[in-house]
């Protein structure tokens, strides 16, 4: 296909979400059987117009996996959800072959509703097109932006268009793009170097894998404009291993693009060469640290480095580097194209532009989200996510930014998201992962959790980060086994403050803003669990006591049920008791009890 | 010196594939954690002798060479089992009960994160995140993703397995 060439589509399409998670629903298997029902039925020829069945990447709403659009010209399109191998065959016959949607499949108000409130500018094309397939990237408006660079900008104006926009890095801290790119491009030597850190570690993070998946070539596009815009030759994908879907699309994806010679030698005939190459992690959380990263690419262990110099100096081989998290080059041909005004015209006056957020845990619709900057989190939740999962469950906490954020309460839902308000507010931006929690779940446990992760990936370079977090997570697992003393949550603070202070890399630094965050937010439930040893959450093992509130039980007998042990006993019309010999505390009767009678 | 030791340790290795992966990344600067992660997919883990022959290639020391291997958690220097279960330990996973997965398979398999089951079918380990967090609880076993999973569903999953291979205890 050409570069100029337009997309005008007559075929009818079956699209089959093939994200990861689409994958882990049996995608492949449902692809393969609509590709055997297209072939035996001659659909090209009852219909008269050929019929496609692709993949596409994740679309975003992971929770109602597996997604499949079918598309027939001038009819629309309409959408299934929670497809299986067994449901194709009345797909095709009903729907494609004698125009009758399943309705009982079709998906419900929630998946519009899911969509209708975001505002999809680096996901729009996720989900509709091909990603192993460069064509329908172009045919979207694909590597026009990096024409017009390449053909009509000078890097000084791209850079300025860059900085009216105020577009700011999407890794998390919210560094000015502008501003970094105008370092790196001022910066003197024989080579430079431009990075992608799409090292996602933030576990509940997934909207890098996504995009990666999904539409690859958006990213690549933004890392050739960076390296024409600075003058770097070549440029590094530095990608999880835990990825291997992503990884591999993006190979597919660089090749392509290297026979259309947008890489490679004298790229669209300019005097302009650039390759890139991906390198895959192996599996350190530090390395998401962008110092630590070059260290690894570089092939030593990921440890970080003393800054200054920075990297726009003195970044990988010693040479002038820029880094950029995935969604930050995926938004650079958007303000290319659109301009600066069009973006500042999204999001807040500090914050412009979207963001995209991963929202996982206990609400009903887990998946990608992308709005405006400045939205709150309560509609985010509960408008567009559809609120708690559970029956009977109230929201306690959403915890924001993985183990460098921190968790706020139900007091904070409307808290504009950008990042100075979060900053403000105890969490931060981070890469945008937001787990939101329930009643069920323990504000202290949660902290002990991301503690025994960051004291797990500290590099050790450091002793704040490599003993600090050690210590206090000694501190939070005595306090969750009943062994807490009335001076730890002091002693806490107190080291937390020390931690963020003397740590060498952003690890350390913003480890203990978990703690902080519960501290200040959930400071009753420590109290609850050094004072009374008591976990108000019944999460806790060592603080529970297996017991039944009769006053509480509604007699339902679900724990008996579901007992692995047989330890409950229940009748009809009984409340339930546990007979505590035979209880091997595995904590099931707590977690099907609807109505929080066991603890 | 250098080769003498090596080829005396080599006796009982195939060293073909390592030698043929070292050779195609001689002289490229930065390459050591490519080779590794290369001749781990075709050994299954990391067998000492080679590493020998890793840092005589690429003209690095040795002790970067431990250095790297023991920095990253996905470098093993151990065989591992024929079937390897990951278990994620993200957040979202973590909320919704990936610890309780883990203890059961653990207890299961008589076995702690990270070995190998006597009858060398299984390694089980934890993973900090798989991004698949839609799915929470999420366990892959090999390069299957299970979403969803509860403590039978994990228990059935690794029975399959078991019983595909006709190794039982």
């Amino acid at each position: 296909m050409n570069l100029d060439e337009e997309i005008k589509d007559d075929r009818v399409q079956i699209l089959v979400c093939l994200g990861t998670g689409g994958q882990a629903a049996g995608g492949d298997a449902v692809i393969h059987k609509f590709e055997e029902e297209v072939k035996k039925h001659h659909i090209d020829a009852v219909v008269q117009k050929p019929c496609v069945v692709s993949k596409s990447g994740c679309r975003g709403l992971c929770a109602k996996d597996l997604l499949v659009d079918i598309i027939m010209p001038g009819k629309g399109q309409h959408t299934y959800m929670k497809v299986t191998k067994e449901m194709v065959v009345r797909i095709v016959e009903e729907d494609i072959l004698q125009g009758n949607p399943i309705q009982e499949w079709l998906v419900t108000d929630d998946y519009h509703k899911f969509y209708d409130t975001q505002v999809r500018n680096i996901l729009s094309r996720c989900g509709k097109i091909d990603p192993e397939n460069i064509d329908e990237y172009i045919s979207h408006g694909g590597y026009k932006a990096l024409r017009k660079v390449l053909f009509e900008m000078t890097p000084d104006e791209v850079i300025e268009v860059i900085t009216n926009s105020k577009l700011r890095g999407r890794g998390g801290a919210g560094f000015p793009t502008g501003m970094k790119w105008s370092f790196a491009k001022m910066a003197q030597a024989e080579h430079k170097y431009v990075v992608v850190n799409a090292d996602e570690g933030d576990p509940g993070a997934f909207m890098d894998r996504s995009v990666l998946e999904g539409d690859p070539h958006s990213v690549i596009e933004g890392l050739i404009i960076a390296a024409y815009t600075m003058g770097a030759t070549h440029g590094y994908f530095y990608a999880r291993a835990e990825y291997p879907l992503a990884i591999k699309r993006l190979g597919i994806a660089l090749e392509q693009a290297r026979e259309k010679n947008l890489l490679g030698k004298n790229i669209l005939g300019k005097d302009f060469n650039f390759d890139i190459e991906i390198k895959e992690g192996a599996g350190a959380f530090v390395c998401g640290e962008e110092t630590a990263l070059m260290e690894s690419i570089e092939g030593k262990r990921g440890m970080p480095r003393i800054r200054p110099p920075f990297p726009a100096r003195k970044g990988l081989w010693e040479s002038p580097t820029n880094i950029n998290n995935v969604k930050t080059y995926a938004n650079i041909p958007l303000i290319i194209n659109k301009g600066a005004e069009w973006y500042l015209n999204l999001g807040t006056k500090k914050s412009p532009g979207t963001a995209i957020f991963a929202l996982t845990g206990k609400i009903k619709n887990t998946g990608l989200v992308e709005v405006p900057m400045g939205m709150t989190l309560r509609a985010i939740i509960f408008d567009i996510c559809g609120g708690m999962s559970g029956k009977n469950r109230k929201f306690k906490a959403a915890q924001l930014g993985g183990p460098s954020g921190g968790c706020l309460p139900e007091s904070l839902l409307d808290t504009p998201i950008d990042f100075d308000s979060l900053t403000a507010a105890g969490a931060m931006m981070g890469s945008g992962g937001i787990v939101v929690m329930d009643d069920t779940t323990c504000m202290v446990d949660m902290a002990r959790f991301f503690l025994q992760f960051t004291q797990n990936e500290s590099c050790g370079k450091c002793t704040p980060c490599r003993i600090g977090t050690r210590a206090m997570l000694e501190i939070l697992t005595r306090i969750t086994e009943g062994r807490g003393q009335p001076n730890d949550m002091d002693l806490l603070a107190d080291m937390a403050g020390d931690i963020k202070m003397a740590s060498l890399c952003g690890l350390g630094q913003t480890a203990p803003n978990p703690v902080l965050s519960t501290l200040r937010y959930f400071r009753d439930e420590y109290e609850a669990h050094i004072i009374e040893k008591r976990c108000p959450a019944s999460s806790c093992v060592n603080l529970l006591k297996f017991e039944v509130n009769p006053k509480l039980c509604k007699m339902c007998g679900i724990c008996m049920k579901n007992c692995p042990t047989q330890a409950v006993i229940w009748e009809k019309k009984t409340v339930a008791r546990i007979d505590k010999p035979k209880c091997i505390k595995c904590r099931t009767c707590i977690d099907v009890c609807p109505f929080r009678a066991i603890g | 010196m250098v080769i003498e030791y090596v080829a005396a340790k080599q006796t009982s290795f195939d060293t073909t594939k390592a030698l043929e992966i070292i050779k195609q990344y001689k002289g490229k600067r930065g390459s050591l954690i490519s080779v590794l992660q290369r001749i781990q997919d075709a050994y299954g883990f990391l067998p000492e002798p080679i590493l020998d022959l890793v840092a005589e290639g690429l003209n690095v020391y040795l002790t970067d060479v431990y250095g790297v291997v023991t920095f990253y958690s996905q470098f093993y220097l151990t065989p591992r089992g024929k079937n390897v279960i990951r278990i994620c330990r993200g957040t979202a996973c973590h909320v919704k009960g990936s610890d309780r997965i883990m203890e059961k398979l653990l207890e299961k398999l008589e076995v702690k994160p990270g070995e190998m089951t006597r009858d060398g079918n299984f390694t089980i380990e934890e993973v900090a995140c798989l991004g698949a967090c839609g799915m929470a609880p999420v366990m892959v076993i090999n390069k299957d993703t299970f979403g969803e999973v509860t403590t039978a569903k994990s228990l059935e999953i690794v029975e399959s397995h078991s019983v595909n291979k006709g190794e039982k205890k």
